[in-house]
């Protein structure tokens, strides 16, 4: 945890500076709103974090987040009984697409950034191709409850939430924590050693995969349909996943933080906007904050004598 | 200088034959484009058309020099190890900077050229300065000033500002014969950047920082220099390209360099030429054979009125198996 000390401190200092400037963020319902809108990011961080810490990218999960939202609002057309069976549908969707990019990376040996700009484009284009340019139907009120309702005062996506980051700490501290950690600090290694690096890879990105299928029905619930529902959700996860202090090139980091840098990327957004900050502007003080979270991080805490650059690329 | 420069034709074999040809990523990718050609002449000439009249050769040229002019500065950046995702952003920036600074007036054409190649120049030393100085991975540098750019520019702008005398809007337009004027700055920052590789002592130096930083250092390479050095050129190359943008459509415009998808679009010719993402392996002659293949590519989806979208799925497969024939046939490298 040590690496993710100073995204925490950020984090403090962001919470801290809502609360005064909206003490109603004090109160647990100021609170859950907050983590409700941030719930689709953080888990689709986690699910980016899997791939990234083993020496991988995922760029396709913006899109696969749309896909999966246009799908389901022509398939259920506000059908109610519809509900389930597509919920269903794009569970077991979101690890294919994983599937998918997760053989070509390992089997083909194309290095990830190709394979899910590859996924991306195939993707958004089907999307559009299938729609027409424009989505079509309607979500139902069963399908939208995930994203909207609650139990009681506590919104579901706030309880998905806690379950998926239970998940996720839970798989890093299982056989397969290790493994995937082994996998992307060095392959070569991993694999000479026993593990089975590919099939850890594959499953790296069937989770990504999955997370994108659960952000896509969180967010298909508050924010509607539209074609730009996961416009740059890819870049936002895996900012947040290096926000929180893991190395782009595999094999360091915990996934607490990584889920940890969504939040404070979230935080970021709602103070930018209680200030009054402009819309565009706020992209200009984001990026200046990320380039400074990041180089604070690298810079106060040793580094091993590694390559850093491109290892992500050759390990693939 | 003699070891680098052996140490650079690794890809090379001795002895000629198929499985050698597949080898060399820019014999691959110029095959495949003269396949496509020939496919392509096929296809159109059964729908009753003609590939490859004039006037689409003039277009196909016309399309692809801006996205060339991008990939060239993109192949030495990653050549080097890095990666550039704030080009389109660059790009769009360029374009109003240019429009704005011309206002119409010939006379200040040589004014905006040089502040637009000033303010690239300058993004491209905190590209650099950011990645090799504060030690941030490219991907996260990048994509912040890529951020920092679009929010001063969606801030100023909503829409096309700036107007771009005629005289300047003949680099869009005008040509020599079948060639285009802005063809021929393409083919210009080209040769630049293959005699800057193949021929100088920085050229070695990129690919040796590229194939292995630590070992580039401990030889004695300034490598935080040649990362930053690379960043600039490509920063100029993306500069250039707004500048032929702007000249194409009369003014400046805020969406013209993510409308294009200069960032991924120009990281995909770069791979799709046989540049390797994890850098020192590659070259500017693979990328042109890149940028011309999807570019023939669109033109022929184009010509047959195949649905646009069905254009970014053929695309995406495209790109994907390209880079398996290479990987396939290339070795791995150790991690």
């Amino acid at each position: 945890m040590k690496r993710a000390l100073p995204i925490l401190a950020v984090l403090v200092l962001l919470l801290a500076a809502i609360a005064i400037a909206n003490p109603f963020f004090l109160e647990p319902a100021g609170f859950l709103a907050f983590l409700k809108r941030a719930a689709p990011l953080v888990i689709l961080a986690a699910g980016q974090y899997f791939v990234v810490v083993s020496g991988e990218f995922d760029l396709s999960v913006g899109s696969l987040v749309t896909a999966e939202v246009v799908i389901a609002a022509r398939l259920i057309d506000g059908d109610e009984s519809a509900t389930w069976p597509v919920l269903a549908l794009l569970i077991v969707a979101g690890p294919l697409a994983g599937l998918v990019n997760g053989v070509l990376t390992t089997k083909l040996r194309v290095p990830s950034f190709i394979v899910t700009l590859g996924m991306l484009l195939v993707l958004s284009g089907a999307v559009f191709l299938w729609t027409g340019g424009a989505p079509r139907g309607a979500l139902s009120e069963g399908f939208r409850a995930f994203g909207r309702g609650g139990l009681g005062p506590v919104p579901w996506s706030v309880l998905i939430l806690l379950a998926v980051g239970a998940a996720a700490i839970w798989l890093m501290r299982a056989d397969f924590g290790r493994t995937l950690m082994a996998t992307g600090d060095n392959e070569r290694a991993a694999a000479l050693s026993g593990v089975r690096v590919d099939r850890v890879k594959i499953f790296a990105f069937m989770l990504s995969g999955l997370s994108a299928a659960v952000a896509a029905i969180l967010l298909g619930g508050f924010a509607g349909v539209s074609a730009q529902a996961g416009q740059g959700l890819e870049f936002s996860a895996i900012t947040a996943v290096v926000l929180g202090g893991v190395v782009l090139g595999g094999g360091r980091g915990s996934v607490l933080a990584a889920m940890a840098g969504a939040v404070t990327l979230e935080a970021l957004f709602t103070l930018l906007n209680l200030y009054g900050i402009s819309g565009a502007l706020e992209f200009t003080v984001q990026g200046v904050i990320i380039i400074a979270a990041v180089a604070a991080g690298a810079v106060r805490l040793p580094r091993k004598p590694t390559p850093r650059r491109g290892d992500a690329h050759a390990a693939s | 200088m003699d070891l680098l420069t052996r140490a650079r034709r690794p890809a090379r074999l001795p002895h000629g034959g198929p499985a050698t040809h597949l080898r060399d990523p820019v014999r691959v990718v110029f095959l495949a484009l003269a396949g496509l050609v020939a496919a392509g002449w096929a296809l159109v000439a059964l729908d009753g058309g003609q590939f490859l009249t004039l006037e689409s050769v003039v277009g196909i040229q016309q399309r692809s020099a801006a996205l060339g002019i991008v990939a060239i500065g993109q192949t030495l950046a990653i050549l080097a190890g890095s990666l550039d995702l704030s080009v389109a952003y660059l790009i769009s920036l360029a374009s109003l900077v240019a429009a704005e600074i011309m206002a119409g007036q010939d006379g200040n054409i040589g004014p905006a050229i040089a502040a637009v190649l000033a303010i690239s120049a300058l993004v491209g030393l905190v590209n650099g300065l950011v990645i090799a100085r504060l030690r941030v991975h490219a991907f996260i540098a990048t994509l912040g000033v890529a951020l920092i750019i679009k929010g001063v520019v969606d801030h100023l702008y909503d829409g096309p500002a700036g107007k771009v005398p005629e005289s300047f809007q003949l680099l869009g337009y005008s040509r020599a014969g079948p060639i285009p004027v802005s063809a021929m700055l393409w083919a210009g920052v080209a040769v630049v950047a293959w005699f800057l590789l193949s021929r100088t002592r920085l050229g070695y130096r990129i690919y040796a920082v590229g194939g292995n930083e630590e070992v580039a250092r401990l030889s004695g390479i300034r490598t935080s220099r040649v990362i930053v050095i690379t960043h600039v050129l490509c920063s100029v190359c993306a500069g250039i390209a707004g500048l032929l943008l702007a000249a194409r459509l009369g003014a400046g415009a805020p969406t013209v360099g993510t409308d294009g998808g200069y960032d991924l679009e120009s990281i995909a010719a770069v791979v799709l030429g046989g540049t390797a993402l994890a850098g020192g392996r590659g070259g500017v002659a693979g990328t042109v054979g890149g940028v011309l293949l999807l570019a023939v590519l669109d033109t022929l989806f184009n010509q047959l009125e195949v649905n646009s979208f069905v254009k970014d799925v053929v695309r995406g497969a495209v790109i994907v198996v390209a880079v398996a024939v290479y990987a396939r046939h290339g070795t791995r490298r150790p991690a």
